[in-house]
C-alpha cells in the first residue's frame, strides 16, 4: 500500500507550492532596466504637441516618470495618491499616456485633475517597448543622472509610496 | 427581479446538490433503497435550478441590464446580441456558472443514460458528482456571485474584452468545458469504485464511452482554442505554452492515457489500480488548471482578475478533492487488486509504454508550468519557462509515442509474436522511411526533423492500413470501436503532418509597405494596396487591402484589419487569412508608420490547417467509439454475458482466460501497477 500513497504525498508537497504561491505577485517582475539609464526618448507633450520632452531635459534632477493611460482602471485607483504626492512637493512627476487617444487623456485629466508636471504622449506604445512596459501602471524613479533606480509595476499606494519609493528619492536627491 | 430569481435558483441548486450527495452515498454504503433512489431526481432537479439560474444571466445580458454588476463590467448596449449572450461566459463569475451548470447537464446524461448499471453504483457516481457541483456553488455564491446589482445602475456598461468579441469564442470555452468537467464521470466513477472496492471489466466497459465523450469535448476545445490564437491574436502562432493552454493539454494526456488503460481493464481485467488513478488525474488536472486561471498565481493573457479570497477558497477544494481521493486511493487501491499478467511483448506493455509516456509528458508540462512559482516560492528569483523547454523536453517524449500508435495496435493481447508483427509492418516501415527521406527534399532544404516527423506519421497511417487490411481479410464484422481508434490514429498522423511542416518551413516577413508596395513570400506576390477606416458596431477600424497573386493570375484579397474598441481602449488586430490545403497565406497589419504606410506581418504557413483537421479525425474517431454497440447492452444481456474477470483480491480469473504461466516465452512478465 505504500506506493499507493506516493501520489498523496506528492500532492501536498503541490499544495504547500500553490499555497505559498497565492502569496506571490507575479507580476513583480524586476526590470533590467534598473541601474541602466532611461532609454532616451523625445515625444510630443499632450497639452501642447508641438513641444516635445524628452529624459535630457531632467538631467540634475531626480523625478518620477509614471506611465498611465485613460483605458486603465488602475491609474483611476493611483490617481488620489498621485494628486496628493505632488501636492507634498517632494518630487516632481511626469507622466507617459500610453497608447492612448489624446482626446481621452485630456479629458480624463481635466475630469480627475492633473498631477502632472508634463505629459508625454506615446500614441503608438513605442518608448513603452523601450522601457519595457509590462502593464500599465508602471512608474519608475530616475536619479539626477538619468539611471533608472526603481521600477514599480501596478498602482502607486501609500504603503509602497511611504516605504520603498519616497525614501529612495530623500536618498538620492542628497 | 430576474437576478434575484437567478441567485435564488442557485442557492436551491446548491440545497439540491447537498441532496443529491449525502442521501444516495449514504444510501449506497447503508444499503438503504428509497435514499438511493433519490440520485436521480435530485440530479434533475439540481439541473433544472441550474439551468434557470444560467438562463437569468443570460438573460440579463441580453437586456443589458446595467444594474447588474456583471453585466455591466462584461458588456455593452453596443454589443452585436451573440456576444452580449457569450459574454454570460465572458467573467470570471459566468465562467464558474457554466461550469456548474455544465456539471449538472453530464450529471443528468449519467442519470439518463446509466439504465444497465446496478443502482448503488449510479447511486455513488451521481453522489460523488453532487459534492463536485456543492464546492463549485460554495465558491459561486460566496466569492463570485454573478447576480451582484449595482446600486445605482451604471448608464453604460464597460464593453467585453474584444479579444472575446469573436466566433472562436461562441464555441470554444463550452466545449472546453464539457471535457473539463466530462472527466468528473470517470472521477465518480473511479471514487465509486474504490468506495465500493468492485471494479470489473464491467466497471471498464461502463466507464469508457463517458471518458472517450469528455475527451473528444476536450479535443475540440484545445483544437478550437488554438484555432482562435493562430488568426485572432496576430502573432500567427497556434500553440504557445501559456500557463492556460498547458492547463487544458495536461487533462487531454492524462485523458488520452485513460483511455487506453481503460481498454486493457475491459479487455484483460489488467491495469486496475492504474487506471482508477488514471481517472483521478485527469479530472484533478481539469481542476488544478481551473486553480491556475483563476487565482491569478501565475501569469498569463487567459487570466481573469484575481482576488485572493478566491485563491485560497480553490486552493481549499482542491485539497479536499484530490486529496481525499488520493487518500482514498491510498488505502483502497490494494483491495481492488492489480489483475493479470502480461508478456514483455504484447499489447498490454505497449499500452503500459504508452501510459508511461503520457504521464512523463504531462508531468514535464506540469513542471514547466509550475516552475516559476517553485522557483519564486522558494525564494530564488524570478524566472520564465518558456517555449524552448517544452519543444526540448516534450517533443522527445512524444516521438516514441507516435512510433507505439503505430505498433500497439497490431500487436496481440498478453503475448505478441515478434515475427509476425514485423511480418506484418515491414513494408509499412520501408515505404514510410523511403518517403520520408525523399519527401523533403522536393520541399527545399532537407531537415532531419522534418523526415523524422514524416516518418512516424507515415509509420501511423501505414499500421492503421496494416490493421484495417488485416480485419476485413479475417471477415470479422463492424466495429465501431475498432474503427474509431483507426481513425483517431490517422488524425495523430494528420496532425503530426501539420506541426513538422509548419514548424519547419513556415516563412514570414515584417515589412513597412507604403499603397502600391508590393512584397514577394515563397513565391505569392503582395500587393498593398491601401487602408481605409470602417465603422463596426462598437469599434472602429483600419481595414487594409492586400491583393495577393501568383505568377500573374490572383490567388486572393486579403483584409486584415486594426480595430480599436473605445468603450474599453483596446486596439485589436485581426489578421487576415486565405486558407489552403496545403498552405495558408496570413497577413496582419501592425502600426501606422509615417507619410501613410503601415508595418504588415506576411506569413506562409504550409500544412498548417492539417494540425486542426487531424484534431477533429482525433475527435469523430472518438465518437464513433462511443458508437459501439456492447456500450448500449441492457443489464440484462450484461447478466448474461458476466464480465470476463470478478474484482479484485485474488479472485481466479474466469474460465475464458486461462491463467499465463508466469514465465513465458518473452522472458520477463510486468504486473500491473509497476510504472
Amino acid at each position: 500500500m505504500k506506493r499507493f500513497l506516493i501520489p498523496l504525498a506528492l500532492f501536498i508537497v503541490l499544495v504547500g507550492f500553490l499555497a505559498r504561491g497565492l502569496k506571490l505577485d507575479p507580476h513583480e517582475v524586476p526590470s533590467p532596466l534598473i541601474g541602466k539609464p532611461a532609454p532616451a526618448f523625445s515625444l510630443p507633450l499632450l497639452s501642447d504637441p508641438a513641444r516635445r520632452f524628452g529624459p535630457a531635459e531632467m538631467r540634475g534632477k531626480v523625478w518620477l516618470l509614471n506611465v498611465w493611460a485613460s483605458w486603465c482602471a488602475s491609474c483611476r485607483q493611483e490617481h488620489e495618491t498621485l494628486l496628493d504626492l505632488v501636492q507634498r512637493g517632494i518630487v516632481p512627476v511626469y507622466g507617459m499616456d500610453y497608447k492612448d487617444q489624446p482626446a481621452d487623456a485630456q479629458a480624463w485629466l481635466d475630469r480627475l485633475g492633473n498631477p502632472y508636471a508634463a505629459t508625454a504622449v506615446d500614441r503608438d506604445g513605442r518608448v513603452g517597448i523601450d522601457f519595457g512596459v509590462y502593464g500599465v501602471p508602471e512608474t519608475y524613479v530616475i536619479d539626477k543622472t538619468g539611471v533608472i533606480r526603481y521600477k514599480l509595476t501596478g498602482p502607486l499606494t501609500r504603503e509602497n509610496l511611504e516605504d520603498k519609493i519616497l525614501p529612495l528619492v530623500r536618498e538620492l536627491k542628497k | 427581479m430576474i437576478p434575484e430569481l437567478g441567485h435564488f435558483a442557485l442557492i436551491l441548486a446548491l440545497l439540491m446538490a447537498l441532496t443529491q450527495s449525502i442521501f444516495p452515498l449514504a444510501g449506497a454504503a447503508r444499503g438503504i433503497p428509497a435514499w438511493i433512489a433519490l440520485a436521480r431526481p435530485a440530479a434533475r432537479a439540481q439541473f433544472l435550478f441550474l439551468a434557470i439560474a444560467f438562463g437569468c444571466l443570460a438573460w440579463s445580458f441580453l437586456a443589458s441590464d446595467f444594474s447588474v454588476l456583471n453585466v455591466a463590467q462584461h458588456s455593452s448596449s453596443r454589443l452585436p446580441a451573440v456576444y452580449r449572450f457569450t459574454a454570460t461566459w465572458g467573467s470570471h463569475e459566468g465562467s464558474l456558472l457554466l461550469w456548474a451548470t455544465l456539471l449538472g447537464l453530464w450529471t443528468v446524461a449519467v442519470s439518463v443514460f446509466s439504465r444497465h448499471l446496478p443502482d448503488d453504483m449510479v447511486a455513488r457516481v451521481i453522489g460523488v458528482m453532487g459534492l463536485i457541483s456543492c464546492g463549485f456553488l460554495l465558491f459561486m455564491l460566496t466569492t463570485s456571485n454573478p447576480f451582484i446589482r449595482l446600486l445605482p445602475a451604471a448608464m453604460e456598461g464597460s464593453d467585453l474584452n474584444p479579444l472575446l468579441q469573436d466566433p472562436g469564442m461562441v464555441a470554444h470555452p463550452p466545449m472546453l468545458y464539457m471535457g473539463y468537467v466530462g472527466f468528473s464521470v470517470a472521477f465518480a466513477f473511479a471514487i465509486a469504485a474504490l468506495l465500493s472496492g468492485k471494479l470489473d471489466a464491467s466497471w471498464a466497459r461502463w466507464s469508457r464511452p463517458w471518458t472517450t465523450a469528455a475527451w473528444v469535448f476536450l479535443t475540440l476545445g484545445i483544437m478550437m482554442g488554438s484555432w482562435w490564437a493562430y488568426y485572432e491574436l496576430g502573432w500567427g502562432g497556434w500553440w504557445f505554452w501559456d500557463p492556460t493552454e498547458n492547463a487544458s493539454l495536461m487533462p487531454w494526456l492524462v485523458g488520452t492515457g485513460l483511455i487506453h488503460s481503460l481498454a486493457v481493464t475491459e479487455k484483460r481485467g489488467s491495469f486496475k489500480a492504474w487506471t482508477v488513478f488514471l481517472a483521478i488525474a485527469a479530472f484533478s488536472l481539469s481542476l488544478l488548471g481551473t486553480f491556475l486561471v483563476r487565482s491569478g498565481v501565475l501569469s498569463s493573457v487567459h487570466a481573469f482578475a484575481t482576488d485572493p479570497a478566491r485563491g485560497l477558497f480553490i486552493l481549499a477544494f482542491l485539497a479536499v478533492v484530490i486529496g481525499g481521493s488520493l487518500l482514498l486511493f491510498a488505502v483502497r487501491a490494494a483491495q481492488v487488486g492489480l489483475g493479470g499478467r502480461f508478456a514483455l511483448v504484447s499489447r498490454e506493455s505497449f499500452l503500459m509504454a504508452n501510459n508511461i509516456l503520457l504521464l512523463t509528458a504531462t508531468a514535464s508540462v506540469l513542471l514547466g508550468t509550475l516552475y516559476p512559482l517553485f522557483v519564486d516560492a522558494l525564494g530564488l528569483g524570478k524566472i520564465s519557462v518558456g517555449a524552448p523547454y517544452f519543444n526540448s523536453v516534450f517533443v522527445p517524449l512524444v516521438l516514441p509515442l507516435l512510433f507505439l500508435t503505430g505498433v500497439g495496435p497490431l500487436a496481440r493481447w498478453k503475448q505478441a509474436d515478434v515475427p509476425e508483427l514485423a511480418s506484418r509492418l515491414k513494408w509499412g516501415f520501408g515505404a514510410s522511411a523511403a518517403v520520408a527521406l525523399l519527401l523533403p527534399l522536393t520541399l527545399g532544404a532537407w531537415k532531419p526533423m522534418v523526415s523524422l516527423g514524416i516518418l512516424l506519421a507515415l509509420w501511423i497511417a501505414a499500421a492503421v492500413a496494416a490493421n484495417l487490411r488485416g480485419r476485413l481479410r479475417s471477415g470479422a464484422g463492424w466495429s465501431a470501436n475498432f474503427y474509431g481508434m483507426n481513425l483517431a490514429h490517422l488524425g495523430v498522423a494528420v496532425t503530426v503532418i501539420g506541426i513538422t511542416m509548419v514548424s519547419s518551413y513556415e516563412t514570414e516577413r515584417n515589412l513597412r509597405m507604403n499603397p502600391s508596395d508590393t512584397a514577394t513570400l515563397q513565391g505569392y506576390t503582395f500587393r498593398f494596396v491601401g487602408v481605409t477606416s470602417l465603422e463596426g458596431p462598437n469599434y472602429t477600424a483600419a481595414r487594409g487591402t492586400l491583393e495577393v497573386s501568383r505568377d500573374g493570375r490572383p490567388v486572393a484579397t486579403l483584409h486584415p484589419e486594426k480595430r480599436n474598441y473605445p468603450a474599453s481602449g483596446m486596439p485589436m488586430t485581426e489578421s487576415a487569412i486565405d486558407y489552403g490545403f496545403t498552405r495558408d497565406l496570413y497577413a496582419a497589419l501592425g502600426e501606422p508608420l509615417d507619410g501613410g504606410a503601415w508595418s504588415v506581418r506576411l506569413f506562409h504557413k504550409p500544412f498548417v490547417v492539417w494540425i486542426w483537421i487531424g484534431a477533429v479525425l482525433m475527435a469523430l474517431g472518438g465518437l464513433l467509439a462511443i458508437a459501439d454497440r456492447r456500450y448500449r447492452v441492457s443489464r440484462k444481456e450484461a447478466l448474461d454475458h458476466p464480465p470476463l474477470q470478478k474484482g479484485g483480491r485474488g479472485d481466479l480469473p474466469a474460465a475464458e482466460i486461462p491463467p499465463i504461466p508466469p514465465f513465458s516465452k518473452g522472458g520477463v512478465v510486468a504486473e500491473e501497477g509497476t510504472p
